[in-house]
């Protein structure tokens, strides 16, 4: 894929910080309003599309290849996995919410809530990305 | 002509039903809400007053889509990771056969 005309380079590449700004946002603010990790991460994951879509394959692999796509969903579905296991070592539950809860409302609050979020919207971003990845390399294959 | 009639007439009933269904049940804005079942004891009322006081959370629904749910959040984390490990390996066996 070639990318696209300067119109629509110069308006992504302005609008591309923003997007990932508001994708970071929904997530880490997901435990005090509407949004969290889902939601957040696909955010993120369509600013990296609008940026593969701009600028062609080539310069958005630059950026993030498929293999540090690939690290980071494992990445992020580790981090759940562990983050309930740590349940289980400090409590004997699993995914019990063992940090300290703090006061409500606070973005340092509800113990591992925020983590989970952050870890699931690590996982979306990056698996949207990879899905993305894996779809173009056929039609690359295709010309 | 009647069969554009009769499902005109079958949606316009339908959603009629459900508006009055919906403003006979709406609460004003900023109350707290009441869903009591069987003698007040309902899960959602227990979880909505209480949510905050045992997660710590301000969005009740994280709380309860990551503490009294976690497992089924969990599960769908895992059926998005198998769905992309499932769509990598699909697009791959085609590249090789080609």
């Amino acid at each position: 894929m070639a990318g696209m005309t300067v119109i629509v380079r110069t308006i992504s590449r302005l609008m591309f910080p923003f997007m990932l700004l508001f994708g970071i946002y929904i997530v880490v603010h997901g435990h005090l309003t509407p949004g969290g990790g889902f939601p957040g991460g696909v955010v993120i994951a369509a600013a990296a599309v609008m940026i593969l879509l701009a600028f062609g394959i080539e310069s958005a692999q630059r950026k993030i290849s498929v293999l540090q796509a690939e690290l980071a969903e494992s990445f992020g579905g580790l981090m759940l996995v562990g983050l309930g296991l740590l349940g289980v070592v400090l409590s004997l539950n699993f995914l019990k919410n063992v940090l300290p809860l703090g006061t409500v409302g606070n973005l340092f609050s509800a113990g591992i809530l925020p983590l989970l979020n952050i870890g699931v919207g690590i996982k979306v971003a990056a698996g949207l990305v990879t899905i993305f990845y894996a779809m173009l390399r056929v039609t690359e294959d295709e010309k | 002509m009647m069969k554009r009639i009769l499902p005109l007439c079958l949606v316009i009933g339908f959603g009629i039903i459900l508006i009055f269904t919906v403003l006979s049940d709406v609460q004003p804005f900023g109350a707290f809400p009441q869903r009591p079942l069987i003698d007040n004891q309902s899960v959602g009322q227990a979880i909505l007053e209480n949510a905050p006081r045992t997660t710590g959370s301000a969005n009740v629904v994280t709380s309860l889509v990551w503490d009294y749910r976690g497992y089924d959040t969990i599960g769908e984390a895992t059926i998005l990771f198998t769905a992309v490990c499932s769509v990598a390996m699909l697009f791959r066996v085609v590249r090789r056969r080609e």
